[in-house]
């Protein structure tokens, strides 16, 4: 067990791209951080940069405070699962898990204790004298983790370990993953793309984009609070309404009408080279359909009305799609998230805005509904570099109304 | 539908007879004429008429044919064994790492592939006996490798690029050295193909006239096929015909058995499993 640093790493390949670009990250003793970000962010390469498989072209890494960066990896000490799971076809799942002990040089009597520890862990007893080829995709993602944990090594290091298997099963293997990671303590480091999973998963979420690190925290102040445009639409499912929005005269004109703005706001837009255009943030859950919205939390928001498109029930609440005026904010981050997500191409289809609703809502397709929104929670962003200018100091809070 | 299936089958299956009695009729004609007595070797009749394993202790009682069967099985043996290892080292290396001059050497072993080996026959021969090679095995063993090399190289990088990359990432992970990710992961995934190169190097060193006609001048290095061209009757003026065709008969032998052992660890997909799709 032990802490990983980084310091100012970064990965130059010899066709002169930059995969990763003067990370920084501490990852304490026993804490389970995530590197999550859209394909070709380099957080792979990160991975790969701490496993050792990848050389680091500058900066530093530091594994229980020595410096590892020239060492390979069987000096490191740190086992990986790898997302085509990579178990040793010619051998059988006892022979995998023994495997790391076996070039480790420890007895026989002591690897076969140790390997029946580990298969009592993962459920794979009765399968230890199979061979990889005759177990299902879940069986093998879990010989693949006790083949890492046997060794109680000082970290691991999982590179989306879980993309390879259907969804029920990923969202079982989750917990697993969990429980396992906290009943053995050990340092993890998780790469992923799926941020449902790096919501649920991880103490510290690293999220990335372009190589470089765009925000670190727990899962939930990422959520609560992202410092740009890019963490606010990748986190969050359904994504966060992102809406254009001009600065005119103390209010901000959007499509969902006029909205008055904080004085601290306002004092940032006064400047000379403040944006006059700016981004509207809101999840889909601070809206409420405005019929069941009190006299106390009305103030808070504002309100305006639209036809609504789509209406999904989820049971527990309702997701409205509605139609407002005034198009789709458009930025370089924004458009990399669609792009991610495979809706580059689908833009400007129906309706522009996902809502929650409180199930006892009784909204239907076609009408027109009057919603209210919390003003409490909006974020503005400036356009040209993303930057998410309701934070403040670190700790943000919505525009407050005035 | 199924009557077409069952007609195209029919086809098919009456064209591979066909083929197979092609290939095989001249094998079971020289099978047959190594069991005729002198008399009726030429009687044209495909069951002997009268049988008799005179031709076989003719050949065996000579030293000369024994003499080259063993020139040929070590000679073919150490070659086999040489070009495979080394092919299985610059394969590796050519479907695994990036290297200055990958190019080169993969164009130069297609060169050395093409080359007509008659042009090199004469410099080789200049070449070995100024340097004392000359009717001796290394004399034979070092064209067969070069000349193997390639053969070796191509169809080993096919087997090696088949192997998932994760495994030796997964193999160092776990603690291996280079050489122990190669030693107990890699190699035992390439085992078919090496079995496979193994089998076709084997064949062409085994089968090899050329250079052992010209590269050898006495029974010290001569191999099987050269020897059968020396075979002469017990007297000038009896027909060797017999004995030739029992020598061949003996030299067939040890290439089926070779395929038949190694045929049963070519299993193929021995990967599957490893990993995801």
């Amino acid at each position: 067990m032990a802490d990983i640093v980084l310091d100012k790493v970064s990965k130059k390949f010899p066709d002169g791209t930059t995969a990763v670009r003067d990370v920084d990250l501490e990852i304490a003793d026993g804490e389970f951080v995530i590197l999550v970000g859209p394909s070709g962010c380099g957080k792979s390469t990160t991975l790969n940069m701490i496993a050792g498989l990848e050389d680091i072209s500058s900066g530093e890494l530091r594994i229980d405070g020595q410096r590892v960066n020239d060492k390979a990896p069987r000096d490191r000490d740190i086992a990986m699962v790898f997302q085509s799971y990579a178990l040793y076809p010619n051998m059988t799942v006892r022979e995998n898990m023994a495997f790391p002990l076996r070039l480790a040089k420890l007895d026989r009597a002591t690897i076969d204790q140790k390997v029946a520890e580990a298969a009592k862990v993962l459920e794979l007893t009765p399968l230890l004298d199979r061979k990889p080829a005759n177990l299902s995709g879940g069986q093998r993602q879990r010989v693949a983790m006790g083949r890492a944990i046997v060794r109680q090594p000082k970290a691991f290091l999982m590179d989306e370990p879980l993309s390879n298997l259907d969804a029920k099963l990923r969202v079982q293997m989750r917990t697993v993953v969990s429980r396992l990671q906290k009943q053995l303590g050990t340092t993890t480091v998780y790469v992923t793309h799926d941020q449902t999973e790096a919501m649920t998963l991880g103490d510290r979420v690293v999220i990335m984009r372009g190589g470089a690190v765009q925000q670190v925290g727990p899962p939930q102040e990422l959520y609560d609070h992202p410092n740009n445009l890019f963490v606010a639409g990748f986190i969050g499912s359904p994504s966060m309404n992102f809406l254009p929005a001009t600065v005119e005269q103390g209010t901000l004109r959007t499509a969902l009408g006029d909205v008055p703005i904080g004085d601290r706001i306002r004092r940032e837009l006064e400047g000379a080279d403040a944006p006059r255009e700016l981004i509207l943030g809101i999840r889909p859950e601070h809206f409420e359909d405005a019929e069941l919205v009190d006299e106390e939390t009305r103030r808070r928001g504002a309100e305006f009305s639209a036809p609504v498109d789509i209406v999904e029930s989820m049971g527990s609440d309702k997701y409205v799609y509605l139609t407002v005026e005034g198009g789709r904010a458009s930025a370089a981050e924004l458009e990399e998230l669609a792009a991610d997500a495979g809706a580059a191409d689908f833009a400007g289809a129906g309706s522009n805005l996902v809502t929650r609703l409180s199930a006892e809502s009784t909204v239907t397709e076609g009408e027109h509904r009057r919603v209210w929104f919390n003003l409490e929670k909006i974020h503005l962003f400036d356009p040209s570099n993303g930057r998410n200018l309701t934070l403040h100091e670190a700790h943000p809070a919505g525009a407050p109304a005035a | 539908m199924a009557d077409t299936t069952t007609r195209a089958k029919l086809r098919w299956g009456l064209l591979d007879v066909f083929v197979v009695a092609f290939a095989l009729f001249p094998v079971l004609w020289i099978m047959s004429l190594s069991f005729k007595t002198p008399a009726t070797l030429t009687d044209g009749k495909f069951i002997p008429r009268e049988w008799t394993l005179e031709n076989y202790r003719t050949i065996f009682a000579t030293d000369q044919f024994v003499r080259a069967l063993v020139n040929s099985i070590g000679i073919a043996m150490i070659a086999t064994t040489i070009a495979v290892v080394l092919g299985a080292m610059a394969a590796y290396a050519i479907s695994r790492l990036d290297f200055p001059g990958k190019r080169l050497l993969i164009g130069v072993s297609l060169l050395i592939a093409m080359f007509p080996q008659v042009s090199l026959v004469s410099p080789l021969f200049e070449i070995e006996r100024q340097l004392g090679l000359f009717d001796t095995w290394p004399g034979l063993i070092l064209p067969y490798i070069t000349f193997a090399l390639p053969l070796a190289i191509y169809t080993l990088s096919a087997f090696f690029k088949q192997i998932p990359w994760d495994l030796e990432k997964a193999a160092k992970m776990d603690g291996a050295t280079q050489a122990q990710a190669f030693r107990r992961v890699i190699a035992p995934l390439a085992a078919p193909g090496l079995f496979t190169t193994a089998i076709l190097v084997f064949i062409f060193c085994w089968n090899d006239f050329l250079f052992a006609i010209s590269l050898t001048s006495t029974e010290r290095s001569r191999t099987v096929p050269v020897a059968l061209s020396f075979f002469t009757g017990a007297s000038q003026f009896e027909d060797p015909t017999g004995a030739i065709c029992a020598a061949a008969v003996v030299i067939t032998v040890p290439i089926i058995l070779f395929v038949l052992f190694f045929q049963r660890r070519i299993v193929s997909g021995l990967t599957s499993g490893a990993v995801k799709g």
